[in-house]
């Protein structure tokens, strides 16, 4: 039972549909919305490591990791314009978030 | 063999955990279901020989960024009924552009076959383990070719760290400042108050009011 580059992409790839299918089926919840991010650049990060480790160059690896900074900086964001949000509407509903004009 | 195993085990649980990190009603279960998912990553890591991302995952999302979430999914006091209401409405259209896209890229990556020249053209090859660890490997091109990327990277961090706190920093008004100048303006006559207490007595309630006129 040999493990190719191949079953590794497609992990990856069901991932990253996983996480589409999730911002579709919670429109209305936003941090349901930042958790699937979360899986897609997990997805990402996964191809990164993989193709890392089947061309055997250490390029990949070295990006996953600026992947994850940007990811946790982004979720730390998030969060925070999500607390900023709910403080001032009471709601973190995304069909709410469409007053916010200009 | 027991490698194929570990993979089908982590994949298996992966995915899994994944859906149900979709799925779950109640926002604390996604997000220990989006641990759950993160600790099977970390498997498929440490199988792909990429330990120092392995525990970097586990430290950065486990530990951070997750308990951020949790923070955030406890502390907001919502109904989250109210916000599922509707969770099957957009199902049938996401379930199609889901299963497109799940076509298009096993179509496109699935027979992803690297061969032997593109090995050879690697950028940065990955040494031997038995003489240069994982971490070791990282720590060498990170501070040596691109320690100009990772100061960016500490950048954005530091420029999300300040984002956070001036987003949700809330001045009340409450908060005592230091008055510098008030502080150099005082004196000792205004400072200092000499009180006679008689024997015998606490200081009265009298003193104290006069005191404050003065300040």
């Amino acid at each position: 039972m040999q493990i190719e580059l191949g079953h590794y992409l497609i992990l990856a790839g069901t991932l990253f549909t996983v996480g589409i299918f999730g911002i579709f089926l919670n429109r209305k919840n936003v941090i349901i919305i930042l958790m699937s991010v979360e899986l897609m650049l997990l997805a990402v990060n996964l191809n990164f490591v993989a193709f890392s480790a089947y061309m055997n160059d250490m390029f990949g690896q070295i990006f996953t990791l600026f992947i994850l900074t940007v990811a946790a900086a982004e979720a730390a964001i998030g969060l925070a314009i999500l607390v900023v949000f709910f403080r001032s509407k009471g709601s973190i509903n995304v069909e709410d978030i469409n007053s916010m004009k200009g | 063999m027991v490698a194929g195993i570990f993979f089908y085990i982590f994949a298996i649980f992966l995915i899994a955990s994944a859906v149900l990190v979709i799925s779950a009603r109640n926002p604390v279960y996604a997000v220990f279901f989006l641990i759950l998912a993160f600790f099977n990553a970390t498997g498929l890591f440490i199988l792909l020989g990429a330990e120092f991302l392995a525990m970097l995952l586990l430290m950065v999302y486990v530990g951070a960024v997750m308990v951020l979430f949790l923070f955030v999914v406890m502390m907001i006091d919502i109904d989250f009924k109210e916000l599922s209401k509707g969770f099957l409405q957009y199902a049938p259209v996401g379930t199609l552009i889901g299963l497109i896209i799940l076509a298009e890229i096993i179509m496109v990556v699935g027979g992803f076959v690297v061969d032997a020249e593109m090995i050879k053209t690697a950028a940065v090859p990955i040494p031997n383990v038995d003489e240069i660890s994982n971490l070791k490997a990282f720590g060498l091109l990170l501070y040596g070719e691109y320690v100009f990327f990772i100061e960016m990277a500490g950048l954005i961090l530091l420029i999300a760290l300040i984002g956070a706190v001036v987003l949700t920093l809330k001045t009340t008004g409450k908060a005592h400042r230091q008055n510098i100048a008030e502080q150099v303006a005082r004196t000792p006559e205004t400072a200092i108050e000499m009180v006679s207490v008689k024997s015998g007595q606490a200081f009265s309630k009298n003193d104290t009011i006069k005191m404050n006129k003065r300040n």
